[in-house]
C-alpha cells in the first residue's frame, strides 16, 4: 500500500533512500533453517564434557537459609557438584547484578542480586546449583540437597504490602516500598476546580508473563587455556551479558565473548541478565567445564520475570463537551521482590497515559511495593498497554456519561496532524523530552471507524439483541514511544570474496532482522537481500551494544547499518572509478557489479574493489583511499519516534457462559516507513494475539501467602488459533523524521491498545447490563459476575 | 522437567501386568500417557515402576456382544471418535470426543486411562455415566465388575485395588433413534471443559421425552447425574420454560472450586449446559439417521 | 525417595527416523523428545512445556501426530517416526506445507513449527480440503507466542490446495 505521507528523508544523511527493496515483503532469510530443522537454539549445543545443571529454588515465598547440605546429593552417581553462595561468594566482585541505570535510586534490598546468601524472598528463588551428567541426574539431586530454611512472613498482594502492619517482604527492610515518584505536568488543582464533570474509577490489571515458546537457556564454556569464556545465551541483550560477567567475575573484556544462538522468542523474558545465567558462567569457572542449563516450564513460571499488578485510582475532568482537562490519580505498581530493570514498567505506564489525546494537566502518583513474588519488568508493551489501558476506560467513561459517542469522544481530543510536532512537558526515563514528531492520529481513527463500520453498528446490535444475541464493538488508540536510542551498531564489510556481510549488536528473537537488515544494506548495492549476511547478537564481532527491547532496532541498528551500507557503496564507487579510469558520476552500481553506464565490458566487481582495498597482489590501492572495503556506523537519534495506533474490536458475548468471542478486528497501524510489510504485519498480529491474552487470558496467580497457583499451560492460558481471530490491517505510514529511513519500531505496536478495545466491546455488548470492567483479564465466571449485578442493580 | 528414575515393565498379556501390579511396591500404569507423564514430567508422582499396557494388544477392540458394546480400556480415543459402529449405535461418543483434548491427545490417549485417572473434567467417564456402564476389572483374586456410579471412590481415585486393572467397558446401546448431545463450555477450545453435559434422551414422536439420562462433568469430583433434572424431563414434552426449570435443580449440586471458576460458577454452568444439551438432543436427527 | 543402584536402567530399542533406522539402547525413563534431539542428535524438534500443552514437541509415530514429550522413548519401539527433518522429500525438495510457511510468513521465532508442521502434515492427510475454522482448530493443539497464526492458517490453506492440486493433477500422491 503506498503510504499516505512519506516525507523523502534525505535531511544531510546522504542517498535518498530508494523505492527499491525497501518496502517490499521479501520472503525470510531465516526461514529455510528453521523449516528444515537445521536451525540451532541453545539446547541444541552439545560440547564435549558438558554437564547439565538444575537449580535449588525456593519453595517458600520467604525464608532465611538456616543451612544447605549438598551431601546426600553428591553421593548420586552423575552429580558432579553443587555450588551455593558460600562457592560463589569467592569468584564475585559482589552480590549484585548490575543494574541499567547505576544513578537510580531506590530500597537497598530490592537491588538485584545474584544468589541469596541467607535470605529467600520468592518461590523459585534460586538457593544452589547442581553440575550434573544430565538434566534428569541434575534433577534428581535437587531433592537430595538438604537446605534447612526458616519460613518468615510473606507479603502476596502489593496493596497489603502497603498496610502499616504489612509483613516485611525482605526481612531487613524498613518497609514495602521501593520507590514513590510523581508524574506530572500543568495544574491539576486548578483544573479539576473549575472542571464541568469529574469523573473517577478504579482499575486492576493483573500480572502476567512472556512465555516465548522457547524458554530460557545458557551455554558456557571456560577456556582454561586461554581463560577465555564463550557464552550462548538464549538473551535479548548479549552485550549485556558479556559486560555483567566482567564485571562480576573480574575477567577481561576482551576474553569473554556472549553470543546468541537462534532464540526462540523473546517479549521482554529475555531482556535482562538473569542470577541463572550469572550462576552457570561462575560454576562453569570453578568446575572448569562447559555447563548447559535449559529453563523448564515450570521454572519460566517462578522465576521469570512478570509484568503488573497494577492498582490505579483514576480522575478525569472534562468541559462540557467531553474535552479533557485533566487527568489525575495514583497506581500502585507490583515489583516483585527485586528491582530488576530500574522503574521502567511503573514509569512507562504513567508515560503511556496521555497518549494521542491533548491532554492539558496530569498527576499521577506511583508507589512501587515489594512483595514476596518474581521482579517485574516489560513484557511486550513494556507499562504503555497499562498507561494506554487507564486513558482509553477514562474515554469510555466519558463518553458514557456524557452521553456521547465513544469515537466521538476520542476525536474530540486527539492531537491533530496540524499540531504536530507535539511536545508533551514529560520526560522519558533517559532524560529525553516527549514530542510527538510525526502521524496523524485522527486520519487513523477515521480510517479505522470506515473500515470496521462502526457508524452502522447500532443498528446491527440491536438486530442482534432483538434475536437474544449479545455483539459489542469497543475502540483503542493507542501512541508507542520507539526507537529509543543511545544507538546500535551497524558494520558492512564486502571481504575480497565480495561477499556483502552486516555485523549489527542488534538482537534476533524472531522479528526478522536478518531479512530487514539485509534489504536495508542490499538496497544500496543493488544486489538480492540474499546475498547478504547479517550476523546479530554477538559481542566477538561486534564490540558494544544495547539489546532488543522497546521496539528499537530497526530504528536504531536499521538507520546504523543503512549509513554503514552508503559509506561503503560510496567508498566502492570511488574506488571503481580510479581502477575503470572513470569519473563517479558515469558509474552505476548493479547486480554487486560496477560499470561505466552505457559502456559494456568495463566494470570491476565488488570482489576486485574489495582486493584492491585489501593491500591484495595485483590490484592498485587507490593512494588516497583508506584499506577495507567497510565501515561501521552508530547512529545517534536525535530523539525518540512515535508510532500509533487505532484498534477497533467486535465481539459477541455468550451471556449464559461469560464466553467472549471475537468475532472481527481492525487495526490502523503507523509505524513510520515500512521496510518490510509482511513481516511488520507478523509482528501487529503477534501482539494483537498477546493483547488478546492481556484482555481475555493471561492470568499469573499467587494465593495470600505468595504462592504461584498457575504454574502449568492447562492454568495460565495462551492464546490460541481458535481464540484468535483474522487481524485486518491497514498501514498508514508517517515517516520518523529523526532517523534516516522514516521508520519507527513496532514489535510492541500490536498489543498496546488491544485490551482496552476488547474490554471497550464487551462492555458495549452488555450494556443491557450496565456493566463496567476495571480489570484485566476478564474471565467468563467474572462477566457473570458482573452480567448478575448489572441485573440485580439500578 | 524430566521423570524420575523408575523400573520400566512392558507386559504382553492382562496377566502378566496383573501380577506384575499385584507384586510391585508403588508401581502406576502407563496408558496413553496424556495424563500420567505430565505428572511424571513435573514429579507430582514418583511411582518405583511404570507398568506400561501398550504392548498389550488384546485390551484393545471395540465390539458388538450380546446386545452390548464393549470397549477395551486401551482402545485409543481416535479410535473411539472413528469408529462405525459407535457412530451408529451411540454417536454421544463421537460428539464428545470432538471437545476432548486435540488431535494429538485423542491419537495416544484411551478410554481406561482418562477412566482411571478420573479428572473432573474429563469428557469420557461423564459419557459412561450417562450410559450407565459397566467397568471390567481384572485382578490377582479373578475379575469383577462394577456399575460406573460405584467406580468413582473419592476425588481422581477409582474404587479399585493396588492389583487390579481396568480391562473393558461396556454398556447396553439406546435404541435405534435414540438422542444424543454433549455440550461443554471450556476457556480455549480444546481445553479441559469447566462443566460438560452428556445426555442421552429417548423420545416419542410427538416430542415426550420417556427416557432420559444426563451427567455433568467438572461440577464434582466425579461425573453428576442429574437425577433431579431426568426426573422432571421424563414423561413431558419440554419447552423453554419447563426445560429451564429442569435445569435449574442443577444450581443445587455440590461444585468444585480451582483456579477457572468458583462453586457458583460452576453451578450457573450447569444449568444453563444442561438446559442447551438437552434442547441440542431434543434436535438431534438421531442415532443410526442418515444426517 | 532412595535410588536404586540399577539405575540407570537401558532397554534397547529399534525404531525408524525419517527412514533411518535407529538400533540403540535408551534409558527407560527419557522421554521420545529427549531421545531424538540428544540421543539420534536430530535437534529439529524442541521442548516448549514437557506437559503435553504447547505441542512443539509434536511428532509423527507411525504417521499419528504425538507428543514426544508425552511418550517414552522406549515405547516407540517398533515405531516409524516422523520429524520435522523428515517432511521434505528424500532429495531435499520442500513439502508444500514448508514452501507454502514461507511463502505467507507463518513463523518467526521458529521454535514451535516443527510441531505445528508435523500435526498439519497429519491434518492434510485426513481433511485434504479443510475451511478456515477447520484449521483453526485443527491448530489448536499448538501454541505459537510470535505470528498470531493467521499466517499459518493462510499457509495451511496455500499448502492444501498445492497438496490437491498434486494429487488431482498428476494423479501421484504426495505425502
Amino acid at each position: 500500500m503506498p503510504p499516505d505521507a512519506c516525507v523523502r528523508s534525505v535531511m544531510g544523511w546522504g542517498r535518498a533512500v530508494s523505492e527499491g527493496l525497501i518496502g517490499t515483503s521479501v520472503r525470510r532469510l531465516e526461514d529455510a533453517a528453521l523449516l528444515t530443522g537445521t536451525a540451532r537454539f541453545v539446547d541444541d549445543i552439545e560440547l564435549p564434557g558438558m554437564l547439565e545443571c538444575a537449580f535449588v529454588r525456593s519453595p517458600h515465598p520467604h525464608a532465611a537459609i538456616r543451612s544447605i547440605d549438598p551431601t546426600p546429593a553428591l553421593s548420586l552417581p552423575g552429580v558432579h557438584a553443587v555450588f551455593s553462595y558460600a562457592d560463589l561468594a569467592a569468584l564475585l566482585t559482589k552480590n549484585l547484578i548490575p543494574p541499567d541505570n547505576p544513578g537510580l535510586k531506590f530500597a537497598e534490598t530490592t537491588k538485584a542480586i545474584v544468589l541469596a546468601a541467607n535470605e529467600v524472598c520468592y518461590v523459585g528463588e534460586i538457593v544452589a546449583i547442581v553440575l550434573a551428567d544430565s538434566r534428569y541426574i541434575a534433577e534428581d539431586a535437587l531433592s537430595l540437597v538438604d537446605v534447612d530454611y526458616e519460613i518468615l512472613p510473606a507479603v502476596s498482594d502489593c496493596r497489603d504490602a502497603l498496610a502499616p502492619d504489612a509483613p516485611q517482604a525482605h526481612r531487613h527492610a524498613p518497609d514495602n516500598i521501593v520507590t514513590t515518584f510523581r508524574t506530572e505536568f500543568g495544574d491539576c488543582r486548578s483544573a479539576f476546580g473549575t472542571a464541568a464533570h469529574v469523573l473517577s474509577f478504579s482499575l486492576k490489571q493483573h500480572r502476567g508473563s512472556g512465555h516465548p515458546i522457547e524458554g530460557r537457556g545458557i551455554v558456557v564454556q571456560f577456556e582454561a587455556a586461554t581463560e577465555g569464556l564463550t557464552v550462548w545465551s538464549s538473551t535479548q541483550g548479549a552485550h549485556r551479558v558479556r559486560n555483567t560477567l566482567v564485571e562480576l567475575f573480574g575477567l577481561d573484556e576482551d576474553r569473554v565473548r556472549a553470543t546468541t544462538p537462534d532464540v526462540g522468542g523473546g517479549f521482554g523474558s529475555k531482556h535482562i541478565v538473569y542470577p541463572e545465567e550469572v550462576i552457570v558462567a561462575g560454576a562453569a569457572l570453578l568446575q572448569k567445564c562447559p555447563l548447559k542449563w535449559i529453563e523448564d516450564r515450570r521454572e519460566h513460571f517462578l522465576a521469570a520475570i512478570q509484568e503488573r499488578d497494577q492498582y490505579w485510582e483514576v480522575e478525569v475532568a472534562t468541559d462540557e463537551d467531553g474535552r479533557l482537562l485533566g487527568v489525575r490519580g495514583s497506581m500502585i505498581h507490583d515489583q516483585g521482590a527485586y528491582t530488576l530493570l530500574g522503574f521502567n514498567v511503573a514509569h512507562n505506564a504513567s508515560l503511556g497515559v496521555p497518549g494521542p489525546y491533548v491532554l492539558p494537566n496530569y498527576q499521577l502518583d506511583v508507589t512501587i511495593a515489594v512483595t514476596n513474588k518474581v521482579g517485574t519488568i516489560p513484557v511486550r508493551g513494556a507499562g504503555y498497554p497499562e498507561g494506554t489501558f487507564a486513558m482509553e476506560r477514562a474515554m469510555d467513561l466519558v463518553a458514557d456519561k456524557l452521553g456521547l459517542d465513544r469515537a466521538e469522544v476520542r476525536r474530540r481530543n486527539l492531537i491533530t496532524a496540524e499540531m504536530i510536532p507535539y511536545e508533551l512537558p514529560l520526560r522519558t526515563r533517559d532524560g529525553s523530552t516527549t514530542q510527538y514528531e510525526s502521524g496523524d492520529f485522527p486520519q487513523c481513527l477515521q480510517k479505522a471507524l470506515h473500515k470496521s463500520n462502526y457508524a452502522h453498528f447500532a443498528e446491527r446490535q440491536a438486530a442482534a439483541l432483538s434475536e437474544g444475541r449479545y455483539i459489542g464493538m469497543g475502540l483503542a488508540n493507542c501512541v508507542k514511544i520507539t526507537g529509543r536510542g543511545p544507538f546500535e551498531t551497524g558494520i558492512v564489510r564486502i571481504g575480497p570474496s565480495g561477499q556483502i556481510t552486516v555485523h549489527t549488536g542488534a538482537m534476533a528473537m524472531g522479528q526478522g532482522i536478518k531479512t530487514a537488515y539485509a534489504q536495508i544494506c542490499a538496497d544500496q548495492f543493488g544486489v538480492d537481500p540474499r546475498d547478504v549476511r547479517v550476523i546479530a547478537g554477538d559481542t566477538g564481532t561486534v564490540p558494544m551494544g544495547i539489546g532488543g527491547f522497546g521496539s528499537r532496532q530497526t530504528v536504531t541498528a536499521g538507520s546504523s547499518i543503512h549509513l554503514a551500507s552508503i559509506e561503503v557503496r560510496e567508498k566502492a564507487l570511488k574506488t571503481a572509478a580510479h581502477m575503470l579510469e572513470a569519473s563517479e558520476q558515469d558509474l552505476e552500481l548493479k547486480d554487486g557489479k560496477i560499470n561505466v553506464t552505457g559502456v559494456t565490458g568495463l566494470s570491476v566487481s565488488l570482489s576486485d574493489v574489495a582486493k584492491a582495498l585489501s593491500g591484495a597482489v595485483g590490484y592498485a590501492r587507490p593512494k588516497d583511499m583508506t584499506p577495507g572495503l567497510e565501515a561501521t556506523a552508530n547512529f545517534l537519534p536525535i530523539g525518540l519516534t512515535y508510532g500509533n495506533g487505532v484498534h477497533v474490536v467486535e465481539v459477541e458475548v455468550d451471556i449464559g457462559t461469560g464466553g467472549v468471542e471475537i468475532t472481527r478486528y481492525v487495526v490502523v497501524n503507523d509505524s513510520g516507513r515500512l521496510i518490510n510489510p509482511q513481516i511488520v504485519e507478523g509482528q501487529i498480529i503477534g501482539g494483537v494475539a498477546h493483547g488478546i491474552g492481556n484482555a481475555l487470558f493471561e492470568w499469573m496467580g499467587y494465593d495470600e501467602s505468595g504462592q504461584p497457583v498457575t504454574t502449568t499451560f492447562a492454568e495460565y492460558l495462551l492464546p490460541t488459533a481458535p481464540v484468535v481471530p483474522n487481524i485486518e490491517i491497514i498501514h498508514h505510514e508517517t515517516s520518523s523524521t529523526v532517523n534516516p529511513l522514516g521508520v519507527k519500531g513496532v514489535g510492541e505496536a500490536g498489543v498496546i491498545p488491544a485490551a482496552p478495545a476488547i474490554i471497550s466491546a464487551i462492555e458495549n455488548a452488555l450494556a443491557p447490563f450496565n456493566v463496567w470492567i476495571a480489570e484485566t483479564p476478564i474471565s467468563p465466571p467474572r462477566i457473570i459476575e458482573l452480567i448478575e449485578a448489572g441485573r440485580g442493580g439500578a | 522437567m524430566k521423570p524420575p528414575p523408575f523400573h520400566y515393565h512392558d507386559p504382553g498379556t492382562v496377566e502378566e501386568a496383573v501380577a506384575l501390579i499385584g507384586s510391585l511396591e508403588n508401581a502406576k500404569l502407563l496408558a496413553g500417557g496424556q495424563s500420567l507423564m505430565p505428572m511424571l514430567n513435573m514429579r507430582y508422582v514418583l511411582p518405583d515402576h511404570i507398568v506400561d499396557l501398550n504392548r498389550i494388544t488384546g485390551l484393545s477392540h471395540i465390539d458388538e456382544t450380546d446386545g452390548r458394546i464393549v470397549i477395551g480400556a486401551m482402545t485409543r480415543q481416535r479410535e473411539i471418535e472413528h469408529s462405525d459402529l459407535l457412530q451408529q449405535r451411540c454417536p454421544l461418543f463421537r460428539k464428545a470426543l470432538l471437545q476432548v483434548g486435540h488431535r494429538q491427545t485423542r491419537n495416544r490417549g484411551t478410554i481406561g486411562g482418562s477412566l482411571c485417572h478420573l479428572d473432573p473434567a474429563a469428557e469420557l467417564p461423564a459419557v459412561l455415566t450417562a450410559l450407565q456402564a459397566t467397568v471390567h476389572v481384572v485382578g490377582a483374586h479373578g475379575a469383577r465388575d462394577i456399575a460406573i456410579a460405584d467406580f468413582p471412590a473419592f476425588y481422581m481415585t477409582p474404587a479399585i485395588e493396588f492389583d487390579e486393572l481396568v480391562s473393558a467397558v461396556s454398556f447396553s446401546p439406546w435404541p435405534i433413534g435414540h438422542k444424543s448431545a454433549f455440550v461443554e463450555f471450556a476457556r480455549r477450545p480444546g481445553d479441559f471443559a469447566i462443566v460438560g453435559v452428556a445426555a442421552l434422551m429417548d423420545a416419542a414422536d410427538n416430542g415426550m421425552i420417556h427416557r432420559a439420562t444426563i451427567s455433568l462433568s467438572g461440577v464434582g469430583a466425579a461425573p453428576v447425574r442429574c437425577t433431579a433434572t431426568e426426573e422432571q424431563l421424563i414423561g413431558t414434552k419440554p419447552d423453554e420454560i419447563s426445560l429451564r426449570v429442569a435445569a435449574e435443580t442443577c444450581r443445587e449440586l455440590d461444585a468444585m472450586e480451582d483456579v477457572h471458576a468458583s462453586p457458583s460458577y460452576r453451578q450457573h454452568l450447569a444449568v444453563e449446559l444442561v438446559s442447551r444439551a438437552v434442547q441440542a438432543a431434543l434436535d438431534d436427527a438421531g442415532a443410526g439417521s442418515t444426517s | 525417595m532412595s535410588v536404586e543402584q540399577e539405575f540407570p536402567e537401558l532397554r534397547p530399542v529399534v525404531f525408524t527416523v525419517n527412514g533411518e533406522r535407529y538400533e540403540i539402547d535408551v534409558e527407560t525413563r527419557m522421554t521420545l523428545a529427549d531421545c531424538i534431539r540428544h540421543q539420534i542428535g536430530k535437534t529439529g524438534t524442541h521442548l516448549g512445556c514437557e506437559h503435553g500443552v504447547c505441542g512443539a514437541c509434536t511428532v509423527l509415530v507411525d504417521g499419528r501426530s504425538a507428543r514426544s514429550c508425552l511418550m517414552l522413548a522406549v515405547q516407540a519401539n517398533g515405531a516409524e517416526i516422523t520429524t520435522i527433518e523428515g517432511i521434505a522429500s528424500e532429495n531435499g525438495e520442500w513439502h508444500p506445507l514448508q514452501h507454502a510457511f514461507h511463502e505467507h510468513h507463518a513463523l518467526q521465532c521458529g521454535f514451535c513449527t516443527a510441531g505445528i508442521m508435523t500435526s498439519m502434515v497429519e491434518f492434510l492427510r485426513e481433511n485434504p480440503d479443510p475451511n478456515e475454522e477447520e484449521v483453526r482448530e485443527a491448530l489448536s493443539g499448538n501454541i505459537c507466542r510470535c505470528t498470531g497464526y493467521q499466517g499459518i492458517v493462510t499457509a495451511v490453506l496455500d499448502a492444501a490446495g498445492r497438496l490437491r492440486a498434486v494429487s488431482d493433477g498428476v494423479g501421484s500422491r504426495r505425502e
